[in-house]
């Protein structure tokens, strides 16, 4: 499996070879609003045309993450919500769901799963690449990277408007999938819409031509600042946004679908 | 260079490292870069040393508690770190962040506190700085140490709730963090103890390695020599521990005994006996022992004592554990009661309750006749008065 697996061209890179339309990466939190939501949601997401998943493996301290995603997260445990639990839930979900999938999450409950434990099981079920905000590029090297290649895993790097030129040309050589790109100085959900200045950090991060594709997010939530963020990279990630449409889910595909509709489709019907 | 240090990736033995966002890694690696320069420069060092000595109050006394002693059949020294202004140890470390602060460029500082003691000291040193300071303190903690929070304001500094999780010093350190990420370029962040990403361990450890300095000029002034048997502090963090450890880390004939707040006791669900109860894990930037259910969740800590409220230790205090440097007792909360309506019956002190901890401990520890124990009584006890009310029984 291990050896098919480093043959296999992962997921995210074959898509990012075919793809030419800007790209949509929608965050859900796992257990979130119901335990068992996950599959529901995967697969609503991918009817509805979500280009790529991100799910979060729910933990008691997201310092990286706003009042939304905290809250979540906090809802998820309170659901009872593990990694092992995700682990079960997610066991034969490439039979309806051919996007790829990475999973986000704080380093403790991977740790304490096991590592190598976490990899294979990734591996097992069809888990592309991983976001791990608080497992820095040193760590990495030494301790996971070995793990990670093994299992066919992708290591999705941040950078963020303070991050140095040195420093975002040591991540891009050292990054797999794409990168993600932390579009302010702040934690999820913080901020609507896109300033003056961020459009700046957008252009002098373009003007680097990063051999990844990069996908921008934070305080992205709405059609406008999808396609605005999408003139500078290759896509965008939504997060909160799409949270506090969980909080209120009424009929999951349908709900979903127009979400996804509401940002993807041309702005033929915009009152403007 | 000894075990005991830092290594050049931020490590003691299997503990420490830098596990933060990369939105925080220019703040911290800037940190990285420049602490050690700054620490150790003339300018640095004449400015601190004056303002711990005219503003804090130091060198503390090294008191020889007789009465103490003769109770438990031994020397009992108390190092007087509550006689410091603000009434504990923080401030040491408050004093030297903020020149740190000021020497980086920044105008903006910000903490986390529990129980308020480390808010205070922060606040006190923004005052006298005159820089513009937030402290986040649990919503819960502050509804406990309601005096804390006025006299931070009294100080000028803005006192934020942490309204997430539990609302305790875990929910206040990460709102401060949020809030660093929110901020990055005009803010200091100011921790209290010795947690958090390095070289936040290092850098607290070595602002408060003034407290086992000054212990061992005193102790040989005293009794001829700068070594006692055991060396006796309580850890939350660790930060008082760390700094009454620190020049003794390499004298193997010294004993180091860490006291940890035991709570209802060690087993009973509500305690914060890291070490007893943890694994190792990763919250606040470093690897470290924390208190957290097998799916890897931080688990809440309880101790009647706010300041020793927390599910973690530094990662010093996990690798003086591992490698056995370091001895780590349990006290409970009625032991450190008792042992706090002792000393003040005793010596007319009457201690923190987290000093308490440290007190209780040597009722557990076999001491013969000849041995001389330094206990590190970290702050005093005027913030506790409530508590010593409620729970009676002097």
């Amino acid at each position: 499996m291990t050896q098919d697996s480093r043959l296999k061209l992962n997921r995210i890179d074959q898509f990012f070879q075919q793809r030419n339309e800007p790209v949509l990466n929608i965050y859900f939190t796992a257990g979130f609003p119901q335990p068992d939501s996950t599959r529901t949601i995967l697969s609503g997401l991918q009817k509805a045309g979500a280009d790529l998943i991100e799910i979060g493996i729910p933990f008691s301290d997201p310092v990286a993450d706003g009042p939304t995603i905290q809250q979540s997260n906090k809802k998820a445990l309170e659901n009872g919500m593990t990694l092992r639990l995700l682990m079960e839930q997610l066991k034969g979900f490439r039979e309806e769901v051919q996007v790829p999938v990475v999973l986000m999450g704080y380093l403790n409950p991977i740790v304490q799963y096991g590592i190598e434990q976490f990899c294979q099981d990734c591996e097992a079920v069809g888990i592309d690449g991983l976001i791990l905000p608080d497992l820095p590029m040193y760590e990495y090297q030494i301790f996971y990277k070995e793990f990670f290649q093994k299992h066919g895993l992708h290591n999705i790097f941040l950078i963020s408007p303070q991050t140095s030129e040195a420093r975002i040309r040591e991540i891009d050589a050292n990054s797999q999938g794409f990168i993600y790109m932390v579009s302010s100085a702040s934690v999820t959900g913080a901020k609507q819409g896109i300033s003056q200045e961020q459009l700046g950090y957008f252009e002098r991060i373009q003007q680097m031509k990063l051999k990844n594709p990069k996908l921008i997010g934070f305080g992205i939530s709405d059609r406008e600042s999808f396609q605005q963020a999408s003139r500078y990279a290759e896509g965008a990630i939504i997060g909160s946004a799409f949270i506090k449409l969980l909080e209120k889910l009424e009929q999951p595909e349908q709900d979903i679908k127009n979400f996804v509709e509401s940002i993807k489709q041309p702005a033929t019907q915009s009152a403007k | 260079m000894s075990e005991y240090r830092v290594n050049e990736h931020g490590y003691y033995g299997s503990f420490g490292g830098s596990f933060i966002p990369e939105m925080l890694y220019p703040n911290v690696e800037e940190l990285r870069e420049r602490y050690l320069a700054i620490l150790e420069s003339e300018d640095f060092q004449k400015q601190y040393h004056q303002l711990l000595r005219d503003y804090v109050g130091r060198p503390t006394p090294l008191y020889l508690a007789e009465r103490l002693s003769e109770r438990l059949g031994a020397s009992i020294y108390l190092k007087r770190e509550d006689l410091c202004h603000t009434g504990a140890h923080k401030v040491n470390n408050t004093v030297g962040q903020i020149l740190l602060a000021k020497a980086l460029g920044k105008q903006k500082i910000i903490a986390e506190t529990g129980a308020g003691q480390h808010g205070v000291a922060t606040a006190t040193v923004c005052a006298l700085m005159g820089l513009e300071c937030i402290v986040y303190m649990g919503q819960v903690d502050m509804e406990r140490q309601k005096p804390n929070v006025e006299r931070m304001k009294l100080l000028g500094a803005e006192v934020r709730p942490a309204m997430s999780g539990s609302r305790t010093l875990k929910d206040a350190t990460n709102e401060a963090m949020r809030h660093w990420i929110n901020n990055p370029a005009d803010t200091h962040y100011i921790i209290g103890s010795v947690v958090g990403p390095h070289p936040y361990p290092d850098m607290v450890a070595r602002l408060q390695a003034i407290i086992s300095k000054e212990m061992r000029a005193q102790l040989k002034e005293k009794t001829g020599t700068e070594n006692p048997d055991y060396v006796v502090a309580c850890v939350g963090g660790g930060s008082n521990a760390a700094g009454a450890f620190y020049h003794y880390l390499d004298e193997p004939s010294v004993k180091l005994i860490a006291v940890e707040a035991a709570g209802k006791g060690v087993d009973s669900g509500e305690s914060a006996a890291t070490t007893f109860l943890g694994k190792p894990g990763v919250l606040h930037g470093s690897k470290t022992l924390l208190m957290q259910t097998e799916d890897g969740q931080v688990t809440e800590p309880y101790s009647i004592s706010a300041g020793l409220d927390y599910p973690g230790i530094g990662p010093l205090h996990a690798h003086l554990f591992d490698s056995k440097r370091a001895g780590f007792l349990a006290v409970t909360d009625a032991q450190a009661m008792d042992a706090g309506i002792r000393l003040s019956k005793l010596e007319g002190i009457i201690p923190a309750i987290e000093s308490a901890h440290a007190l209780a401990a040597l009722e557990q520890m076999e001491l013969k006749k000849s041995d001389v124990v330094i206990v590190n009584l970290s702050g005093r006890g005027d913030k506790d008065l409530e508590t010593y009310i409620k729970w009676g029984g002097y």
